[in-house]
C-alpha cells in the first residue's frame, strides 16, 4: 500500500472519531498553546526592554572619565577630568575609528534656571549639534543646536521635556527666555519625552546649550568633557567600536596595557543583555513546565492509541487477513499518531496565537510569537505524536490475524 | 494473477490440484498440556471444487479454516496451496498468499461500517499496490457481479445482512483468488438471505471458482459437491460420493 493511501487511511481514522480525536490531543494542545505563549510572552518582555533602551539612542557607546587618585583615595568613575575635546575630534577621525558613525561630548553641570520668577535646578548640557542624533531624540518644537550656534557661542538653549514643563508650566516656551547662572538664553526648541523609564530622571530633565556659550556663561572647561557618547555605524559594529575607541583612548593617554584605564566604555547591549536575563531565566522555566504539560500530552496520545489498538482489534485482523503486512498496519498506525500530533500542534498554535492576541489587553506585556518558535513547536508536536505511537503501532502490527479476527 | 485462474464460465476441463494437506498438526501448548488441534489432516482439493469442511465445534474445523486461510502457521506436516508451499512462509509472505490467492468470507461479514461498499471490496486491491484506477473498475465489477451494482455508495450498516455479506463475497472475488474460502458464511444470515449466498456461491462454482467452505449445518454443507468431515482433528470419514452438478 502506498504511503499516501496509508496517509489517507490514517486520517479518515483521525477524523472519524473526531470527538475522541479532539479529546486525545487536548494535551498536546495545551502544551503547545502554552509553550508558544510562555516563549511568545518573554520574547515579548525582550523585546520591551530593547525597545526602551534602543530610545536612549541604538548603537551607544558612553565613554566616562577613569577615577581620580587624591591623596590615595580613588575617586568614582567620573570623578576625574581625563577626557578632552581633543580626545573626542580623534575619535571622530574616520582613519582611527572607521566603526563610529557620530561624536557627541558634552560637558554637564547642575545650573539654577530661572524663567520669570520661577526658578527650577536642572542639569545644563554643553552638547554639540550631533548630540541630537546620538541620543536619538525627537524635537517636540522648534529646533536643535546647530553648528553655527557653537561657532558663534549663541546664547540658545534647547529645553527637556520636563524642564520645560516645570519653568512653563505646560504652555510651551519657544521663544521666551531662560536665565541660566545669571545669562539670559532663548529657547529655541524642545526635546520631546524620552519615553525612557530605565534611566535617571535626567533625559527628560535638561537644558542643552552650544558648548561654547556653555563654556562662556556657565563656566565649564572648554577643552575637558564629561562625557563622550559615540555611536556605532550599526549594531554589528558596535563591539569593533568599541575596541577602536578603546585604543585610540588608551594610546592618545599613553597607556601601556599595565596602567588601569583612565576611562570606561560602556555599552547599552550590556545593559540590555543584563535587563533580558532574568526573563530569559523565567522564559525557560515556565518553558520547562509547559514542555512538562506537552510530555503528558504525548502520554496521552499512546494511551489513546492503545485503546484504539485493542478497540479496532477486528479491523486489524481484517487488514492482515486481505493482505496487510505488520510493517502497512505499523505505519498505518504510525500515521495516525503522527496526525493527532499535528493536529494538537496546529490547534495548540491557534490558541496561543489567540492568546497572544487577548493576553496583552489583560495584563498589560506584549506578546512576541516568532515564526521559528511557531515551527519549532508544530516540529515537537509532531515528534510527541510520533514517539507516542511507536507502541501501540508495534502492538498492533504484532496482533495475529487469527486472534484479532475472533475478538467479538 | 496465476495462470491457474479462471475467469471464464465455463468449468475447466482438466482439473488441477489447488490445495493439498499432508499431515498436517497444529499442536495448541497452554502449560503442561499440549492440545492436538489437528491431529494429521491429509486432503485435496481441485481447481473448481466446492468442498465443505463441515464438522460440529471442537472438532478442529475452525483451526484447518486458519491454516488454509494462511491465517495461521503449521506445526508440522505440509500444506501447498496453488502450487506454493505456505509452511515456511514469513510474516510478509503470508500476507501476500492471503492478498493474491485467497478470498475470504467470514461469518460477521468483516465489512469496515466507515467505508461504502466500494470501497470495501477495493481493499485487497489496496494492498497489493493496484493503481486506483483499476482498483474502482474491479471493484465495481466484482459488486455487479454479486448483483450489487446499485448500491455501491451505500455504507454496511445501509446494507441488509445478505446484501454485507454478498459485498464481502464479492471483495473476495476482487483479487481474482485460487480459492474461496467462506467460514460460516450463513451464520448470521436468515434463511432468505442465506439461501440468496448460498446460490451466489453456486453461481460462482459454476463459472468455475474453487470453493471451501466451512460450516457445522449439514443443510449448507449439502450446497457443495463434496463434503469432508472433521473430527477430533482428523478426517472422519472422506465422503467420496460426489453431488454431480445437475446441468
Amino acid at each position: 500500500m502506498r504511503f499516501a493511501e496509508t496517509l489517507r487511511v490514517a486520517v479518515e481514522a483521525v477524523r472519524l472519531n473526531r470527538t475522541r480525536s479532539l479529546l486525545t490531543i487536548l494535551g498536546i494542545m495545551i502544551g503547545i498553546a502554552s509553550v508558544s505563549l510562555t516563549v511568545g510572552l518573554g520574547q515579548g518582555a525582550q523585546d520591551q526592554v530593547r525597545a526602551q533602551i534602543n530610545a536612549l539612542g541604538s548603537n551607544l557607546l558612553i565613554v566616562s572619565p577613569g577615577s581620580t587618585t587624591t591623596g590615595g583615595v580613588r575617586g568614582g568613575f567620573g570623578s576625574a577630568t581625563t577626557l578632552t575635546r581633543a580626545n573626542a575630534d580623534a575619535l571622530a577621525n574616520e582613519a582611527v575609528a572607521p566603526d563610529i558613525a557620530a561624536v557627541a561630548p558634552v560637558v554637564t553641570s547642575s545650573q539654577v534656571l530661572t524663567a520669570g520668577t520661577t526658578t527650577w535646578t536642572s542639569s545644563v548640557v554643553g552638547a554639540t549639534p550631533a548630540w541630537q542624533g546620538v541620543r536619538a531624540r525627537t524635537l517636540a518644537a522648534g529646533r536643535f543646536l546647530t553648528d553655527s550656534d557653537v561657532d558663534q557661542h549663541s546664547k540658545v538653549v534647547v529645553l527637556g521635556a520636563d524642564t520645560a514643563a516645570e519653568l512653563f508650566a505646560g504652555s510651551g516656551g519657544v521663544g521666551q527666555s531662560v536665565s541660566v547662572n545669571g545669562s539670559s538664553f532663548t529657547v529655541v526648541g524642545l526635546l520631546a519625552a524620552s519615553g525612557s523609564t530605565s534611566s535617571t530622571s535626567s533625559d527628560d530633565d535638561l537644558a542643552v546649550l552650544p558648548w561654547t556659550t556653555a563654556a562662556d556663561a556657565v563656566g565649564t572647561s572648554a577643552t575637558t568633557v564629561s562625557t563622550i557618547y559615540l555611536e556605532a555605524t550599526s549594531s554589528d559594529t558596535l563591539s569593533a567600536a568599541y575596541q577602536e575607541a578603546s585604543a585610540a583612548l588608551s594610546s592618545l593617554h599613553d597607556l601601556t596595557a599595565a596602567d588601569t584605564a583612565d576611562f570606561q566604555i560602556s555599552s547599552q547591549q550590556s545593559i540590555v543583555e543584563a535587563a533580558t536575563a532574568t526573563d530569559k531565566t523565567l522564559t525557560i522555566l515556565l518553558g520547562g513546565v509547559a514542555g512538562i504539560s506537552l510530555l503528558v500530552g504525548g502520554i496521552g496520545v499512546m494511551n489513546i492509541m492503545l485503546v484504539s489498538v485493542s478497540e479496532r482489534t477486528r479491523e486489524i485482523g481484517l487488514r492482515k487477513a486481505l493482505g496487510a503486512t505488520p510493517t502497512v498496519i505499523r505505519r498505518q498506525f504510525l500515521l495516525e499518531a503522527t496526525t493527532l500530533g499535528l493536529a494538537g500542534g496546529v490547534l495548540g498554535l491557534a490558541i496561543g496565537g489567540l492568546g497572544a492576541f487577548l493576553l496583552p489587553k489583560l495584563i498589560d506585556q506584549p506578546v512576541t510569537l516568532s515564526l521559528w518558535a511557531s515551527a519549532a513547536a508544530l516540529v515537537v508536536a509532531v515528534g510527541v505524536g510520533l514517539v507516542s505511537g511507536v507502541y501501540p503501532a508495534g502492538r498492533a502490527a504484532r496482533l495475529a490475524p487469527i486472534d484479532a479476527l475472533r475478538r467479538e | 494473477m496465476t495462470s491457474t485462474a479462471v475467469r471464464g464460465t465455463e468449468r475447466p476441463a482438466a482439473s488441477e490440484v489447488i490445495l493439498r494437506l499432508e499431515d498436517v498438526r497444529k499442536t495448541y501448548s497452554t502449560g503442561e498440556l499440549e492440545v492436538h488441534a489437528l491431529a494429521g489432516i491429509s486432503l485435496t482439493v481441485q481447481e473448481g471444487e466446492y468442498v465443505a469442511i463441515m464438522g460440529p465445534s471442537g472438532s478442529g474445523k475452525s483451526t484447518l479454516m486458519n491454516i488454509l486461510g494462511c491465517l495461521d502457521t503449521l506445526t508440522s506436516g505440509r500444506y501447498a496451496l496453488d502450487g506454493v508451499d505456505v509452511a515456511e512462509l514469513d510474516e510478509d509472505d503470508l500476507a501476500a498468499v492471503r492478498n493474491k490467492r485467497i478470498g475470504f468470507v467470514f461469518q460477521q461479514f468483516n465489512l469496515l461500517p466507515s467505508l461504502s461498499a466500494w470501497r470495501n471490496v477495493e481493499l485487497p486491491l489496496c494492498y497489493s499496490g493496484t493503481p486506483p484506477a483499476v482498483r474502482k473498475e474491479r471493484a465495481l465489477a466484482a459488486l455487479d457481479r454479486v448483483g450489487l451494482g446499485s448500491r455501491v455508495l451505500h455504507r454496511p450498516g445501509e446494507l441488509s445482512g445478505g446484501q454485507q455479506q454478498r459485498v464481502a463475497v464479492a471483495r473476495a472475488l476482487v483479487t481474482d483468488p485460487a480459492m474461496i474460502l467462506a467460514d460460516e458464511p450463513t451464520g448470521n444470515l436468515d434463511s432468505r438471505s442465506t439461501d440468496d449466498v448460498l446460490n451466489l456461491l453456486d453461481e460462482l462454482h459454476g463459472a468455475g471458482r474453487t470453493i471451501v467452505l466451512i460450516t457445522h449445518e449439514a443443510e449448507v454443507a449439502a450446497a457443495a459437491e463434496r463434503v469432508i468431515h472433521v473430527r477430533d482433528g482428523l478426517v472422519s470419514e472422506a465422503d467420496h460420493s460426489r453431488r454431480t452438478r445437475e446441468p
